[in-house]
């Protein structure tokens, strides 16, 4: 059983008060440029997911609570919470240098000079 | 040794001191023609055929831990084949069909037991759905029927068929062919029928790398070392995204964790499987008498092969709704294994980007019956480096495509 905090209005939790919402930091390319978008480009956004086991960057909703989504960092293996941030946030720069893989290339250009 | 009356006979007058293992553990070769990552259900049964129908005798399956040990020893032994879509009718049904020969085959006995399968209908939704899954199987020459709520309570006497229930019984999509297997005995059986044709099982070793020259895989690097191979076969459920990884590929899977229980053995109450999809749960009895249990998956990605107490609850709720008789039942046994599941929650059996590297997975919460058939076709695509028909529709092109094999309306929870 998850316990969780929303960093947004603070209740804590277990996992039935809120709605997982998958990987954190997906952007959808056709917003930006919609008429030259590639058939694999789509599929990665709808499709392709990195599945890391360790540190996992992730979307969760405060259901019962205030109804907002936050992002979450958790360890798929242990299910400990490393820590929370804002929807529209990047993570604290501490969280980020504990990505490995996927997740680790995905904020390396985002890390440069902090 | 031929397992036979005479082998039994003459093992219990020596006090069973005699028995050969069933399989040897060798250490690896320095090279292989073909190795496969996994020795769950899946990955043997894939050694197994392309030993048995493609002469492929050089062939090696590496596993972590121990065969078996993974999904294949943690599901509900489920059997059937009454998918909606053509492509996922003939690789399950291929499947189901090899199950029925497979005792024999092996000289082991996987007690495989067509005691028929119940799917309810639980809301009017759910009947017109299971209808039109009944048209299409039928079609596809599938003997499956819709029955109505007097039949299922002839079959399933302990089912509570009140119309004051929260979801009432509607009616039923019956497979009389439908039902279980013994879960390890799959894996034992297809473990020993490779080993005798050559195939070398190395378990307790860790793939740590895949090696590539280029676009072309020349092995994997293992807690035993190197082990050099043209061919590299991925068959590693809910673990396929991070062994892909590491040949730098990324796949359309996400882990989430599913869990079962059974309950203490009682004596016989229900003989047929029933799956209650509008609540999510599913129940069967096993020969000894547990009361074999799983339900919906936990939401959120989990390699911890341990789920939610939240999920087990909703399971429990759901079963002691449809099957009063359970409520006082002890649990005995709960356990989760980490399922890997795809957009459309149909399996991916294909080449991949990298040349002599080919995966099966995906499978989701469903792989236990497909594994005959699954090993079958993935076999002769590794062997011929090129799609079998029946697997040619599951390629990861079809992400590329968005020709799916949408099975997550037609199937909902269960598997």
């Amino acid at each position: 059983m998850l316990e969780i905090k929303c960093p947004v209005c603070g209740v804590v939790g277990e996992e039935g008060d809120f709605h997982y919402g998958g990987e954190a930091h997906i952007t959808r390319p056709a917003s930006s440029d919609p008429e030259n978008i590639s058939d694999n480009e789509q599929r990665d956004y709808l499709f392709m997911r990195r599945n890391p086991k360790g540190l996992h960057f992730e979307r969760w909703r405060c259901d019962r609570g205030c109804g907002k989504w936050f992002h979450a960092a958790r360890d798929t293996v242990t299910n400990d919470f490393h820590g929370y941030y804002g929807i529209t946030e990047l993570p604290p720069v501490a969280l980020m240098k504990q990505a490995t893989g996927s997740w680790a290339q995905f904020f390396k250009d985002k890390l440069d000079g902090k | 040794m031929k397992y036979s009356i005479f082998s039994l006979a003459r093992q219990a007058l020596n006090y069973h001191k005699d028995w050969e293992k069933a399989w040897r553990s060798p250490d690896p070769k320095p090279e292989y023609d073909a190795i496969v990552i996994g020795a769950g259900g899946h990955g043997l049964a894939t050694a197994y055929y392309m030993a048995k129908e493609h002469g492929m005798t050089n062939i090696a399956v590496i596993e972590k831990g121990w065969l078996g040990g993974g999904n294949t020893g943690r599901n509900t032994t489920i059997i059937r084949s009454n998918y909606l879509q053509d492509a996922s009718i003939a690789i399950y049904d291929l499947a189901h069909k090899l199950y029925a020969d497979l005792s024999q085959e092996f000289n082991y006995n996987i007690m495989f037991s067509p005691r028929g399968l119940l799917m309810l209908c639980q809301t009017q939704h759910e009947l017109r759905g299971f209808q039109r899954t009944a048209h299409a199987n039928r079609i596809a020459g599938l003997e499956c029927e819709m029955i109505d709520r007097a039949r299922v309570k002839q079959l399933v006497p302990i089912i509570n068929d009140s119309d004051s229930a929260r979801f009432p019984i509607l009616g039923a999509y019956y497979q009389a062919s439908g039902g279980t297997a013994r879960h390890d005995g799959v894996a034992w059986g297809y473990a020993r029928g490779a080993d005798q044709m050559g195939v070398d099982i190395i378990q307790n070793c860790e793939v740590t790398d895949i090696l590539r020259d280029g676009d072309q895989v020349v092995g994997v690097e293992t807690s035993k070392g190197t082990i050099k191979s043209k061919k590299v076969a991925v068959v590693t459920a809910g673990h396929t995204s991070t062994i892909m990884e590491m040949a730098g590929l990324r796949m359309p899977i996400e882990s989430v964790c599913l869990q079962a229980m059974v309950s203490e053995p009682i004596k016989p109450i229900i003989n047929v499987v029933v799956m209650a999809n509008t609540v999510h749960g599913y129940m069967s009895q096993s020969d000894k008498g547990e009361l074999v249990i799983g339900g919906g998956a936990d939401p959120y990605n989990n390699y911890a092969q341990r789920g939610s107490f939240s999920a087990l609850e909703h399971t429990a709720t759901a079963l002691v709704e449809t099957f009063p008789i359970i409520s006082r039942l002890k649990m005995m046994r709960q356990w989760g294994g980490i399922v890997d599941m795809t957009g459309d929650r149909s399996p991916i059996i294909s080449l991949t980007d990298v040349k002599g590297l080919y995966v099966n997975a995906g499978w989701g919460t469903g792989g236990f019956k497909s594994i005959p058939g699954s090993g079958f076709v993935f076999a002769d695509t590794v062997a011929n480096d090129r799609p079998h028909p029946i697997a040619q529709p599951f390629g990861l092109d079809r992400f590329s495509r968005g020709e799916f094999i949408d099975e997550s309306v037609a199937s909902g929870v269960a598997h």
